[in-house]
């Protein structure tokens, strides 16, 4: 379960969370929307403490991310990250890329790490490019090399960054899939998007996320079907 | 027909002169390349008040003439009293001008890796040495290699500068042998012959390195 209570979160001056409090139990699917600069993206680094907090708390099954003693790499293997800009390792092979983690945190011995890695490039559709460099992949394909190498960590809960922003059109739909599949798997995640009907298809939940602060919260029916704030409205009309 | 009074003995002097040439840029080299790789590592990551004075000393060696650098450090050994041989104050010399350079090589190779893709392995639980080791390091490598291979052919020709300070390196041996022959133009034509013989193997090796890794980039 991750408990988000009250967070604040600042850049120098600028402050971009005011105060977000929400809750994702497990094996939920909780989408996040809203415009750009929102505060949206800065709360999913939040969560798995690659960006500190001014104020507020968020704790990951009972343990507080953001206290001293906190080990942040032992609680990273937990929480799984995809990035807008899918960010592979350019000198490793895909199979590399998505070995590495696990030999060198959860100390998995190579052919174990293969093994794993074999696994989750299978299930997200590269079982045929493992020996590949990430530079021969379309976008699409490096993107779902990225959720595979955070999947081989096992991790609890999968934080998705606007994975899809960065694709070509036709390549958003093969990512949109594998998380389709993640989902219907019974993944916990929390997913920031701007493809709302995607957001209403998989979702337990949807936040709208308007200037730092969540202005609606609640079932897709509601908060995409039948919004209730101003903000939502205008939203949905700008983007659908 | 070609006649020459050039002898055997002439080119034995000349190779050992490469021999001593050899020899400065291979201990400039690698006495420059290890300081500039902790150096550059230190200038990526130190605050402003480490950066500043670490980079105004550098830049005063990589501003000041090669050759004032030689000879100053040569008189000063004099008066400081230190007795070093004038081969051990070339590549003393020689190698805090090659890390000067290499420090900001390495610094940029290591600047060149992406925020996002260190938060990447950051966000796998990979500790900031393993992030290090595993990604920063070898992407810098990369970016890196080409111009510490410029670097490396540059500081090979500069070692010619040390003939000022009495060494008998390849350039210096050639001016002898061209004294005796009155045939310049034959004997600075092998001594060119010379320095791309030992140039050459470090292009290709460099050349090789960077085919090899375009090709998985």
């Amino acid at each position: 379960m991750i408990e988000i209570r009250d967070v604040h979160k600042s850049f120098g001056q600028l402050e971009v969370v005011k105060g977000v409090s929400m809750s994702v139990a497990k094996g939920e699917v909780v989408s996040v929307i809203g415009g750009s600069g929102s505060g949206k993206s800065t709360l999913l680094m939040c969560i798995n403490g690659l960006e500190p907090i001014q104020k507020g708390n968020i704790h990951v099954d009972g343990i507080d991310v953001h206290a001293r003693g906190t080990d942040l790499n032992k609680l990273r293997r937990r929480i799984g990250i995809v990035f807008q800009q899918w960010n592979a390792f350019p000198h490793l092979s895909v199979i590399e890329n998505v070995m590495l983690a696990p030999r060198k945190v959860l100390g998995l011995k190579r052919s174990e790490a293969e093994a794993i890695a074999e696994q989750r490039l299978k299930h997200v559709g590269l079982g045929e490019k493992l020996k590949v460099y990430p530079s021969q992949l379309s976008g699409g394909q490096q993107q779902r090399m990225a959720i595979a190498r955070a999947l081989a960590m096992s991790p609890d809960y999968m934080l998705f960054d606007e994975v899809t922003s960065a694709l070509d059109p036709q390549l958003v739909g093969e990512v949109l899939e594998t998380m389709r599949m993640l989902s219907s798997e019974g993944m916990t995640m929390i997913v920031v998007t701007h493809e709302i009907a995607f957001a209403r298809e998989v979702s337990n939940r949807v936040a709208f996320f308007h200037s730092g602060r969540i202005r609606e919260i609640g079932p897709p029916e509601q908060v995409i079907g039948s919004p209730q704030q101003a903000e939502t409205i205008t939203f949905l009309q700008s983007v659908l | 027909m070609f006649e020459t009074s050039l002898i055997w003995n002439d080119l034995w002097f000349m190779i050992q002169g490469a021999g001593t040439s050899l020899a400065i840029t291979f201990w400039a080299v690698l006495g420059g390349t290890v300081l500039g790789i902790a150096l550059g590592l230190a200038r990526s990551v130190a605050p402003w008040w480490i950066n500043a004075p670490l980079g105004a000393v550098l830049d005063v060696l990589r501003s000041v003439p090669l050759l004032i650098q030689f000879v100053l450090a040569n008189s000063l050994k004099s008066i400081v009293g230190i007795s070093w041989s004038p081969f051990l104050i070339a590549c003393a010399v020689l190698a805090l001008y090659t890390a000067a350079y290499c420090t900001e090589i390495v610094r940029g190779g290591i600047l060149a890796v992406p925020k996002t893709t260190r938060r990447a392995a950051r966000s796998l639980g990979m500790s900031y040495r393993q992030d290090m080791v595993e990604v920063v390091f070898p992407i810098a490598l990369r970016v890196a290699l080409p111009n510490w291979i410029g670097l490396t052919l540059g500081v090979m020709k500069d070692t010619s500068l040390v003939l000022w300070i009495g060494i008998i390196e390849l350039l210096r041996s050639s001016q002898i042998v061209i004294t005796r022959t009155q045939e310049p133009l034959l004997v600075l034509m092998i001594v060119g012959a010379f320095y791309f013989l030992m140039s050459f193997p470090i292009a290709r090796l460099g050349a090789r390195l960077e085919k090899r890794w375009r090709e998985n980039d």
